[in-house]
């Protein structure tokens, strides 16, 4: 931007490169090998996997016998598209709930008294800071048969009989909800603390009741909000694996345990990383919609 | 809207409670006495002593201790870079790539992020063990560290360094007695978010690591996978704690920093 003397636009060569080449070596370059596995076959030697790509110069050659034998793997087997539809589908829905739950929170916490809001938003952050698998953790002790939610019911006379949450999908929703609410709760909290109050006392005087007001003034400046906070929500839930893993049972196969198990436990690294290149190319389409929420924010955040 | 209707506190009390009570009760059960976690035994520290000699673990620990402060360090580092980089230097080539590359890993899958990273280590037939995961955090947290960088250089006051500029300094000088004595709470700050992050990481070291670098949360999860104990529990209370107390102190930091420099 600013032209300076030799010595100082050297060292502003510098600053950009070293976390540029850092990242094209350990970030870009890591999915190139991702591609070129993605097209191999499996093979029982250690490294388990039979590349096709040998280099550039065998590039015509390359494309000629490229396999697509994972990818057909993945569209004739029922297993991994089922796998995709119901992860999209739990994402979808840890979605709306934590904007059901998410959205009445940071409503409240941005019409709190200004003294109090930085620290509603510290206990919005706080449970973020602590282990993401002690949370899912604390969550097996409470809905595992006979644990505290059965103890409580028992306790209050609601009901005797276990509920059997654990391993089910109603536990996986619970336990993403619970992980990702942050994620939703804090752009909605900067969206509405921005919201212009004085369109709201506009309304009033204009006579427009309580709820009239929010749905046609609040509700709309808040869309930027709801998109990134869902966005934020649904990109790392249709990947994740650990919550499915311990709260979930037999049936609740999501992707990201699927790509888990084809590569610990199968082995078969190319067909792991066919996985992986398909389940970018599902998260595109959130992954663009994001950027546009952020763009009409003004690129803020 | 200056009070608050009953139905905004049902809200707030509602959504802390959803948030809070699980590690509440994850807590109190760590001082159950007795085994079972139906049953309230009477308060005892035994799981506390059973986890000091729980060598497997305490080796886990101090592993990712360790791990964290290096890649944290090495995160922010490239991290406090990249954001000059896109602060202050503006437009340069491949500026589009190079934001996306710094971004993408905050939304990446953990597994995907996992399996490139492991990928790339054996095609460069690295020997996988503590450097690998400290390459893989460094590289995942990186981004955190820039954007928490980033919003405290976009509300900085450049004619201070412009001065600095004036009287003689050096750029680097210049860097290490103005611009970074400025903006320090925000890479304490960030320092703090990538060091966490390494320590609570289960999917990408459990990709990237080789034998005889177990993690703290590798040995977690496979505690857990064998169901409730209050040992377990234990030693999640003395994480909690740890975390509590470190975000604690950098709040009482940041809040003294604020206070004089106003």
């Amino acid at each position: 931007m600013r032209t300076g003397n030799a010595p100082t636009r050297r060292l502003g060569r510098l600053v950009v490169a070293v976390p540029y080449l850092w990242l094209l070596l350990f970030f870009l370059a890591p999915f190139a090998i991702v591609l070129r596995m993605a097209f191999s076959d499996a093979a029982t030697d250690l490294p388990p996997y039979a590349p096709h790509f040998q280099g550039f110069s065998q590039l015509g050659e390359f494309i000629a016998a490229l396999d697509l034998e994972n990818f057909r793997l993945l569209g004739d087997d029922p297993l991994y598209w089922q796998s995709y539809l119901y992860s999209l589908r739990i994402a979808a829905l840890t979605t709306l709930i934590a904007l059901a739950i998410g959205y009445p929170l940071a409503y409240a916490m941005a019409s709190a008294p200004r003294r109090w809001q930085s620290l509603l938003l510290v206990l919005v952050i706080l449970p973020f800071w602590t282990s993401f698998l002690i949370r899912v953790y604390a969550w097996i002790g409470i809905l595992r048969p006979e644990g505290l939610l059965d103890m409580v019911l028992a306790g209050t006379g609601v009901t005797s009989e276990p509920l059997r949450l654990l391993n089910t999908e109603a536990a996986v929703l619970i336990g993403m909800v619970y992980s990702y609410l942050p994620f939703m709760v804090l752009p909605l909290f900067a969206t509405l603390q921005k919201l212009d109050r004085s369109l709201l006392e506009a309304a009033a005087d204009l006579g427009a009741p309580a709820w009239t007001a929010f749905a046609t003034v609040t509700l709309p400046l808040s869309i930027p909000g709801i998109l990134a906070g869902s966005a934020l929500v649904f990109i790392p839930a249709v990947g994740e694996f650990v919550i499915p893993d311990l709260l979930g049972g037999p049936d609740t196969v999501m992707i990201g345990k699927v790509l888990w198990s084809e590569f610990f436990s199968n082995r078969d690294w190319p067909l792991a990383s066919a996985v992986a290149v398909v389940l970018l190319f599902v998260l595109v389409a959130p992954l663009a919609l994001l950027q546009r929420a952020r763009l009409t924010r003004g690129g803020a955040a | 809207m200056k009070r608050l209707g009953p139905g905004l506190i049902m809200a707030l009390v509602a959504g802390f409670a959803f948030l809070y009570l699980p590690i509440l009760a994850l807590i109190a059960y760590s001082f159950n006495a007795s085994r079972l976690v139906t049953v309230w035994g009477g308060f005892s520290t035994h799981w506390y002593g059973a986890l000091m000699a729980n060598q497997p673990l305490l080796d886990a620990a101090w592993l990712s201790i360790r791990l964290a402060f290096v890649s944290a360090s090495v995160a922010t580092a490239l991290g406090t870079l990249a954001a000059l980089a896109l602060v202050r230097y503006g437009a340069f080539r491949g500026r589009t790539l190079f934001a996306g590359m710094v971004l993408a890993p905050l939304l990446m899958p953990e597994v995907i992020t996992g399996l490139s990273l492991l990928l790339l280590f054996v095609s460069a037939q690295v020997e996988r063990g503590f450097w690998t995961v400290t390459i893989a955090h460094a590289t995942f947290s990186l981004g955190f560290a820039c954007i928490v960088v980033q919003s405290r250089l976009a509300g900085f006051d450049r004619s201070l360094e412009e001065a600095a500029r004036d009287l003689g300094a050096t750029p680097i000088v210049t860097f290490w007695t103005v611009t970074l004595p400025l903006i320090w709470p925000a890479v304490a700050a960030a320092w703090m978010l990538a060091f966490t992050l390494s320590l609570d990481d289960l999917v990408i070291a459990s990709f990237t690591t080789g034998p005889g670098a177990t993690t703290l949360p590798m040995r977690l999860y496979s505690a857990v996978r064998l169901g409730v104990s209050p040992e377990i529990n234990a030693a999640c209370t003395i994480m909690i704690g740890a975390v509590a107390l470190v975000v604690i102190a950098a709040s009482l930091l940041l809040k003294r920093d604020q206070l004089a420099s106003a």
